[in-house]
């Protein structure tokens, strides 16, 4: 690894956090509570995330312990169904949707394009307490019983046959809806009304961009999962008739309606974290984004694309032929705007000049990852090949490597990445890098052998497997393990780096972004004057000349 | 731009020493007390508001739309059923409520005119107005919901195919119809009308109710002359949800009630 590095710190000796920031500006818990500004809610955000992060990695944990042997000897079959659904919704519903736009999205979009703050601050507080009932509401369903119906919900089992907690579990999700089609509502109206004098749409940072095509998802996709979820409850409560064939109502509707949701789902959770590998790329390889337009349109695309694939959850399910086809083309569609962002990143480093911070080793692992997650995703978008390798670990290696490759490598590039801007304070960079590796290995040991299982025919969502597959799923355990240790990590050494972390300055990647030109942390309005912007994105020439400007400035004081 | 928009060269000499008391003090020369600190101007909060609650009426379009694609399919399946089922409203309330509703949105409108004009007494008294006919309208639906439950016509709930095997046994919509029973297998398929029935009229009420209550908060802050100062995005905001609720109504008066009128 390269001793080249672009860090520049301030003084250690003379540098001191700025005493007046957006932490100290109010003190007191309901200062917390009853805010309005938004990188508070976003730090709110951030500790519950991480919170269910670890239950339902804690889940996870339980099912990998379980799949060791191939008897069901750790828990009932019974309680393993409820595991592995708690272990989806929790990670879908309570992580992965929100997480990267409600923490870093949240603190960043306006300081990024200039704002004081998102346009709809009490709004933006609501949509954290839905979160936080609809998560309260999903433990307390897990503690009082729990669910088993896998995290689709699927009907007529949801409706018809299973006595565990659908309609609280059900609620959960209607509520946390809610709050994601309101956090996305926020950023569409912050991004199009609080731009600050001279952030023209071409000269924001792609980060916006993603988040401008997640936002849009979650704003159309999101009401149809909460009907969808209304008639779940009301087909259970009343037996209305719409899901249940026996009275000339179809469950494939059901699935429709899931699915127009949860496929734009995806992209929801991926779309940010693109959004995060694009100002991790450009900053740590000193170069603008290769293709700046074409990424910008590529995250767009991938939201109108995002709305026509949803059949291909339905392949097995008893669609027509001819829907099978349209929907496998419409699939491969996807593919191109995806493969759009992963050269243009590729061209981007490019003859740029590379440095290996924490940040961009996730960001490595994310292209490589994802990449493979992507590609996989074709084979599962072709119908003949779908039929043999869905409801088998295949599918699950697929999705795993597409968000938790993807999606968390991102959101931990991120936080590396902004943890400076947020505390005002520096990660220990060795031991990140060291966990960065870890976590990379640990991920392909688990989910790699995945892919082989579910082309052996390892179906998913059993307790139990035939003795032959073992080794394989002891390679995914010890996996998980490392993978484990490797998310630990983080969350101590970043809390340590809260008292003890070096002092971070405004800027200390050199980075081109309007959030790194106000002080870490930032104060409550973000600037004290409002910025103008007078140059394009990632433009490292303008950044050079500030500095030089900067430095004569202040060389009076020094004296 | 806004007049207090302090241009600087650049951002990072700028945001350079800050002072946030000054800037506090920057923050509140003279601007109106309505306006948010975190916005430029009136106009830029004005347009924020409502960009918002268009997006939010997209969100309710997509809300409902699941229910009109169930209506779609199983319309299109068991069309003779849904004829049926049809037969079976009160046209007469339906259309009662129809006008209910679009005269509501005519005093809301006026509502907003009032508020944009300053006029304090006819806003409280549009609001008013708007207030009582959605309760008309939400009387007239119980009284609709009353006949449903009398006839067992609420799936689920002792649902009853009488009369659809047997048109004849309810001689009212008999003498006006003249249906022909319809097969067992289809007769049953009835139930999957009266479903979509009072899950679209049962979440269009909801929303009716929510605009109730909104309206009850909106006469109370508005006798206060809380709309009439100015600021009226409120009223305009709470104005745009209620005519999406008259123009969803509509589009169920015309699915629900009139299925077989143009044959």
């Amino acid at each position: 690894m390269s001793t080249n590095t672009i860090i520049s710190l301030p003084d250690q000796t003379t540098a001191r956090i700025p005493k007046d920031n957006f932490i100290t500006r109010e003190n007191g818990l309901l200062s917390w509570l009853l805010t309005g500004d938004h990188k508070r809610i976003a730090i709110l955000y951030l500790i519950s995330i991480t919170f269910f992060f670890f239950i339902g990695g804690a889940l996870a944990g339980l099912i990998r312990l379980e799949l060791l042997t191939p008897q069901t000897d750790l828990m009932a079959t019974d309680t393993y169904n409820k595991v592995f659904t708690m272990h989806g919704i929790i990670m879908i519903f309570f992580f992965l949707v929100p997480s990267v736009p409600a923490t870093l999205g949240n603190f960043f979009i306006p300081m990024m394009i200039g704002a004081k703050d998102l346009a709809l601050p009490k709004i933006n507080l609501l949509s954290w307490y839905l979160y936080m009932a609809g998560g309260i509401l999903a433990v307390y369903t897990m503690a009082s019983g729990g669910v088993d119906t896998g995290w689709t919900f699927t009907t007529p089992l949801s409706t018809h046959y299973v006595n565990t907690n659908v309609l609280t579990t059900g609620l959960a999700v209607f509520i946390a809806g809610f709050s994601s089609i309101l956090t996305g509502l926020n950023f569409i109206v912050t991004i199009h009304k609080m731009r600050a004098p001279g952030m023209t749409w071409f000269r924001l940072p792609l980060f916006i961009w993603a988040h401008y095509a997640a936002s849009i998802l979650m704003v159309l996709a999101t009401p149809v999962v909460a009907i969808a979820i209304v008639l779940v409850a009301l087909e259970r409560t009343f037996g209305i008739g719409v899901f249940d064939p026996t009275k000339g109502g179809d469950p494939l509707l059901f699935q429709h309606l899931f699915w127009f949701y949860s496929h734009p789902a995806v992209y929801i959770m991926i779309l940010p974290g693109m959004g995060v590998i694009s100002e991790v790329i450009s900053t740590f390889s000193r170069k603008r984004i290769f293709g700046y337009t074409a990424v910008a349109f590529s995250s767009v695309a991938i939201a109108v694309f995002g709305f026509f694939v949803w059949a291909h959850h339905m392949f097995i399910m008893g669609i027509s032929n001819y829907a099978v086809l349209v929907f496998s083309l419409l699939t491969m569609l996807v593919a191109v705007p995806s493969a759009i962002k992963i050269f243009n990143w590729t061209f981007t480093l490019y003859k740029g000049s590379i440095t290996f911070e924490t940040p961009m080793l996730y960001a490595f692992g994310f292209l490589g990852l994802f990449t493979i997650g992507g590609m996989t995703g074709v084979f599962l978008g072709s119908s003949g090949t779908d039929i043999h390798l869905t409801e088998t670990y295949f599918i699950v290696a697929h999705f795993h490597f597409v968000m938790v490759g993807g999606m968390l490598m991102a959101f931990l590039a991120g936080i590396h990445f902004w943890w400076p801007k947020i505390t005002g304070r520096m990660y220990p960079e060795k031991i990140s890098q060291f966990a960065a590796v870890v976590t990379f290995i640990g991920f392909n040991l688990t989910f790699f052998p995945q892919f082989i299982l579910g082309v052996l025919g390892m179906p998913r969502r059993y307790a139990s497997y035939p003795p032959e597959f073992q080794v394989l799923n002891v390679f995914s355990t010890a996996g998980a393990t490392i993978l484990g240790v490797g998310y630990l990590m983080p969350v101590l050494y970043l809390i340590w780096s809260l008292k003890y972390g070096a002092i971070a300055g405004n800027n200390p990647w050199q980075a081109t972004g309007l959030e790194w030109q106000t002080q870490s942390p930032p104060l409550t309005e973000n600037f004290a004057v409002m910025p103008v912007m007078d140059h394009e994105a990632y433009d490292y020439e303008w950044l050079e000349q500030q500095q030089q400007a900067h430095k004569e400035t202040e060389a009076p004081h020094a004296g | 731009m806004p007049d207090n928009t302090v241009t600087s060269k650049g951002a990072l000499g700028a945001a350079k020493n800050a002072d946030s008391a000054d800037n506090a003090d920057i923050l509140h020369a003279d601007h109106p007390p309505y306006l948010r600190h975190h916005f430029n101007s009136a106009e830029q909060q004005a347009d924020a508001a409502s960009f918002a609650m268009w997006l939010f009426l997209l969100t309710e379009v997509m809300f409902f739309g699941g229910l009109f694609t169930a209506y779609l399919i199983y319309r299109n399946w068991y069309y003779p059923a849904f004829v049926a089922g049809s037969h079976q409203l009160n046209v007469v309330w339906g259309t009662t409520n129809t006008f209910v509703l679009i005269f509501s949105s005519f005093t809301m409108a006026m509502g907003v005119w009032c508020a944009e004009t300053r006029r304090r007494k006819g806003l409280v008294l549009c609001l008013t107005l708007t207030f009582i006919l959605g309760l008309c309208f939400l009387g007239i639906k119980t009284i609709e919901y009353r006949e449903k439950v009398e006839m067992h016509h609420v799936p689920g709930f002792h649902y009853s195919l009488q009369s659809f095997l047997d048109p004849a046994s309810n001689p009212e919509v008999f003498k006006e119809y003249h249906d022909k029973p319809l097969a067992l297998d289809m007769a049953r398929h009835t139930e999957i009308y009266f479903s979509l029935y009072f899950l679209m009229t049962g979440m269009h009420a909801v929303h009716m109710i929510i605009g109730i209550g909104i309206l009850a908060f909106m006469i109370f802050r508005a006798r206060a002359g809380a709309y009439t100062a100015g600021h009226v995005t409120f009223v305009e905001n709470f104005g745009l949800y209620w005519h999406f609720v008259d123009i969803v109504w509509i589009y169920l008066f015309a699915l629900l009630y009139l299925i077989s009128r143009h044959q």
